[in-house]
């Protein structure tokens, strides 16, 4: 993850309405009726990895086209979501995670998981 | 009415009652509300499922709730309670109001729980061994797992501590910031001031958060003695 430039808050916005948007497409591209809608979206240099869960909410993992950890990732990060986020009383739904323990067990997740 | 029920054993209670209300609260009558899931076959037609006031109070000793649905449940608490209050020592003070009506049955059941399993149950009169007992037989029954550490204070002589590294009812929660003086062992320390005071040994209650390096959520609950336990120990010396 070192010398990767971060994205700003807006471009984060701007890149989940959009992958919302083409989500919601996908869903229904299907000729056999209902979809699950995207899973994976590969570029020329980067895969992007969506975890769509029972409850509509979506996990993205945007990884070099070579790693093949992007699942197992996602599934534990959704584990640490309903651990850290749900359990907890001071998180309001629908808004940002301020959870510390959140942004602590992923960095743990993130950085063992590249092998930093 | 001797009217039974066939199929939903769980309604059979209701077998007295007029049949008309049988009829409306049945899943097969037309109501869509209930739906209750199918019996499994081992059960008996017509007897009810014993409920939790059935078993017996031995054999529930060891059994274990889901620590999930425990934590979704007093994190529903805490925010019910949140709601509720103007500031952090007013939501602290309900936090340990509810632990307190928790207290008050533990100690109630591990009484009778060492009454029928002892030839010589023992009530404890002095401090140290009552709140020894606090720190492994009530934490074992709420938490099951012993306290860490019990501590006096240095400065007041009225003042004891129990230490928990990693309190179990805290393990999900993340306080923010601007609340950090909060501690949601509240709730823990309400269940011990009403075993305190169960015990006769009446006493004020707080939880502290006290991180460590090595662990970030280690809380303190402190007990402040009233004098007249303090007193009534110089004489039992």
């Amino acid at each position: 993850m070192d010398g990767l430039a971060q994205l700003t808050s807006n471009e984060y916005l701007v890149l989940a309405g959009t992958l919302h948007g083409i989500h919601a497409i996908t869903s229904r591209l299907s000729p056999m009726g209902a979809s699950s809608g995207a899973q994976v979206i590969e570029g020329e240099t980067f895969k992007i990895t969506i975890l769509l869960t029972a409850t509509g909410t979506k996990f993205v993992l945007l990884t070099s086209l070579t790693d093949t950890s992007a699942d197992g990732i996602l599934q534990k990060v959704y584990e640490i979501y309903a651990d850290a986020v749900m359990k907890n009383p001071f998180h309001t739904p629908e808004m940002p995670i301020r959870t510390e323990a959140f942004d602590t067990r992923i960095t743990a997740l993130i950085g063992s998981g590249l092998g930093v | 009415m001797a009217y039974t029920q066939p199929h939903h054993p769980r309604l059979s209670v209701l077998s007295t009652t007029s049949q008309s209300s049988v009829d409306h609260l049945s899943p097969t009558a037309s109501s869509t509300r209930f739906s209750l899931p199918s019996v499994p076959a081992s059960n008996k037609p017509g007897a009810p499922r014993p409920s939790i006031y059935d078993r017996n109070l031995n054999k529930t000793r060891v059994s274990e709730v889901s620590a999930s649905a425990f934590s979704f449940l007093f994190s529903e608490v805490v925010q019910y309670t949140q709601k509720r209050v103007s500031g952090i020592n007013d939501l602290e003070r309900r936090l340990n109001t509810l632990g307190y009506r928790i207290g008050t049955r533990v100690l109630e059941l591990m009484v009778w729980r060492a009454e029928s399993s002892s030839k010589a149950p023992k009530r404890e009169i002095r401090f140290l061994p009552a709140l020894m007992s606090i720190h492994t037989q009530v934490w074992k029954a709420v938490f099951g797992k012993p306290a860490d550490a019990i501590e006096k204070s240095v400065e007041n002589a009225d003042e004891y501590m129990i230490i928990d590294n990693d309190p179990p009812i805290e393990r999900h929660i993340s306080v923010p910031r601007d609340m950090s003086q909060l501690s949601c062992s509240s709730f823990t320390a309400g269940i011990v001031e009403a075993v305190m005071d169960g015990l006769g040994f009446p006493a004020r209650v707080t939880a502290h958060n006290t991180p460590t390096a090595q662990f970030p959520s280690r809380t303190t609950i402190l007990i402040k003695l009233e004098q007249s336990v303090l007193d009534r120990e110089e004489l039992l010396k």
